[in-house]
C-alpha cells in the first residue's frame, strides 16, 4: 500500500471519530460569523509565515555560530555560548519575550514600530539555543579519523569544515533540525503577548468578537498544519537526498 | 629518500586532571641509507604509529629533529600543511569520506588542494583506477565497497597527487586475509614502479619482500635497524627473534 494512501486512511478514521464526537455534543456551529473575519485569519497566517521564515533563517545562523563557539578551544568563548544555551533553554519563551520587549527593547528606546523585528530576534535567540545543541551534537559525531584524513591530504581548516564536516553533519542533524523548525513555527504563536498580530493573536481576537471558540481555533490548527506538514515533508525529502549509507 | 631522526621525543597528556603524561617516543634515533622503502615493525604501543604520524606531518614532536634528504620537517601548522600536500598518508581504516563516491574521494584533493580542474582531475585518475581494477567501483560510496577496495582507493587517493613519498600506517590490519593480499599486492606494485614509502606493518613476509631497510621499534626507541636481509637473518636480539617467530608463524 502506498504511504500516502495509508496516511489518508488514518486521517479518514480520525476525521470520522472527530465528526462523531462533535455530533454527540450537539454543537451550534456558527461558521457564518467567523467567515466574515476571514481577512483577519488570512492576514495573521501570512504574518506567522513571514515571522517563521525570518526566525528560521536567523535561528539557524545563530545556532551554527553558537555551536562553533561551544566547541571553541578558547574557554571564555565556550563559556559565553554555554551560558547562552543554558539560560535560554532553561526559561520559558514567554518570559524571554516579555523581558526582550518590555525591558531590553524599552531600555534601548526601540520604537513600537520595531515590534516585529524584536519579536523575530527573541524567537530566533530562543530557537537558536536548541539549534546550537543539535549542531554541536552533529559536529561531535564526525569521527576524528575523518579530520586526520582531511589534514593528511592538506585541507585548510575552512575546507575541512566545508568539504568534510558540514556535509556529514547536515545529514546527521536534519531530522532534529526539522523537529526544531516545526516547534519554532508553533512557538511563534507566543509573539501575541507583545501584541504582534500573528495568526494566534488574530484568531483570539475573532473568538472574543464572535464568541465562536472552536470556529476560531479549528482554522488555527489547520493553518499551522499547512505550514508544518510541508516542512516535515521537505525534511524527509532532504534526508533521502543526503543519505549515503548503502541502501 | 634518506631519513635522519635524532633524539625524537613525543608525549601525550594523560587522562584529564591527571598530571601524568605518557612518553611514547623516548629519544628515538634512526638514520637510513638512501633507500626506497622503509618498514617499521615492533610490538603494539611501541611508538610505530606515533612516529609515522610525525613523519607524515600530522603531529609535532615535543623535541628532536626529523629530516628527509637533509630537509628538516617544519614545526608550524601552516608550513606543515604545505608539507602534507607533498606526501601521501594512508591510515588503518576510515580513510575515505563516506558522503563521497570513490571517484569523488580521488578528485577532492586534486581539485581543492592541488588546483586541477574537474576535467584534468578526472583525466589523471582514469588510468590508475583502471590499472588497479577499481574502475567498476569508482561510483560507489564507501559503504558499498569492501574493506580491500576502500583501502586501495585510499592508497590511490594518496598517490594521484604525485607525492614525494607515501606513509602507510598498518594499511591491512583491519582487513581479512584475502583483502590483505589484494592491498599488499598493490603496494608491491608501487615498489616496482619506484614509489618511495614508509610502511608500518605486522606482515613480516611482506616486509621481507618490499623493504630495503627494517627498523624495530619498542618502548619509544629503535632497538634494531638494518638492511632487510641483515635484519631478518642475522639479528641476535632475543626480543626481536621472539617477535619474528610469533609474527611469521601467526
Amino acid at each position: 500500500m502506498p504511504r500516502w494512501l495509508a496516511s489518508l486512511i488514518v486521517l479518514a478514521v480520525l476525521a470520522g471519530g472527530g465528526a462523531l464526537a462533535f455530533a454527540s455534543l450537539d454543537m451550534n456551529w456558527n461558521w457564518g460569523i467567523v467567515w466574515e473575519y476571514r481577512a483577519a485569519f488570512w492576514q495573521g497566517w501570512w504574518t506567522t509565515l513571514a515571522l517563521s521564515i525570518a526566525a528560521l533563517v536567523t535561528s539557524s545562523l545563530i545556532g551554527v555560530v553558537a555551536a562553533l563557539m561551544l566547541r571553541s578551544p578558547i574557554v571564555l568563548v565556550q563559556a559565553a555560548a554555554r551560558v547562552y544555551v543554558e539560560l535560554i533553554r532553561g526559561t520559558p519563551l514567554l518570559v524571554q519575550l516579555l523581558i526582550g520587549w518590555y525591558v531590553i527593547a524599552a531600555a534601548l528606546r526601540v520604537g513600537t514600530d520595531h515590534r516585529y523585528l524584536v519579536g523575530v530576534l527573541v524567537l530566533s535567540l530562543f530557537s537558536g539555543a536548541y539549534m546550537a545543541e543539535i549542531f554541536r551534537g552533529g559536529l561531535d559525531a564526525i569521527p576524528k579519523a575523518q579530520l586526520d584524513s582531511g589534514r593528511a591530504i592538506g585541507l585548510t581548516p575552512w575546507q575541512m569544515l566545508r568539504l568534510v564536516v558540514l556535509p556529514q553533519a547536515v545529514r546527521i542533524v536534519l531530522p532534529s533540525v526539522a523537529g526544531q523548525l516545526v516547534s519554532l513555527v508553533k512557538d511563534s504563536s507566543l509573539l501575541s503577548v507583545i501584541s504582534i498580530a500573528e495568526f494566534t493573536f488574530n484568531a483570539r481576537n475573532v473568538n472574543s468578537a464572535t464568541y465562536s471558540t472552536l470556529e476560531s481555533y479549528l482554522p488555527l490548527a489547520a493553518g499551522y498544519l499547512a505550514v508544518t506538514l510541508p516542512l516535515s515533508a521537505l525534511s524527509r525529502w532532504l534526508e533521502r537526498r543526503f543519505r549515503y549509507e548503502a541502501a | 629518500m634518506k631519513l635522519s631522526i635524532h633524539g625524537l621525543v613525543q608525549r601525550f597528556d594523560g587522562p584529564r586532571g591527571s598530571r601524568q603524561a605518557a612518553t611514547v617516543l623516548d629519544g628515538l634515533d634512526l638514520v637510513t641509507g638512501d633507500i626506497q622503502a622503509l618498514v617499521l615493525i615492533g610490538p603494539s604501543g611501541g611508538g610505530k604509529s606515533t612516529l609515522l604520524r610525525i613523519l607524515a606531518g600530522l603531529d609535532v614532536p615535543v623535541s628532536g629533529s626529523v629530516a628527509f634528504d637533509g630537509a628538516p620537517l617544519p614545526r608550524d601548522e601552516a608550513a606543515l600543511r604545505g608539507y602534507r600536500r607533498t606526501v601521501g598518508t594512508v591510515f588503518q581504516a576510515y580513510n575515505l569520506f563516506p558522503h563521497l563516491t570513490g571517484l569523488q574521494n580521488l578528485l577532492l584533493p586534486l581539485v581543492h588542494v592541488h588546483g586541477l580542474t574537474e576535467h584534468e582531475a578526472r583525466e589523471r585518475v582514469r588510468e590508475p583506477l583502471e590499472r588497479f581494477g577499481l574502475t567498476p567501483h569508482a561510483h560507489k560510496r564507501p559503504a558499498e565497497l569492501s574493506g580491500g577496495q576502500k583501502q586501495r582507493i585510499a592508497i590511490l587517493r594518496a598517490l594521484v597527487v604525485r607525492p614525494r613519498r607515501l606513509f602507510l600506517d598498518e594499511p591491512t590490519s583491519a582487513l581479512d586475509p584475502e583483502m590483505t593480499a589484494e592491498v599488499l599486492e598493490m603496494i608491491a606494485e608501487l615498489k616496482l614502479g619506484g614509489t618511495q614509502f614508509v610502511l608500518v606493518t605486522h606482515e613480516m613476509g611482506f616486509a621481507r619482500r618490499v623493504a630495503d631497510e627494517i627498523a624495530f621499534i619498542a618502548d619509544g626507541r629503535v632497538t634494531a635497524h638494518g638492511t632487510t636481509a641483515a635484519f631478518l637473518d642475522q639479528t641476535t636480539d632475543s626480543r626481536i627473534r621472539e617477535f619474528l617467530r610469533r609474527t611469521l608463524h601467526a
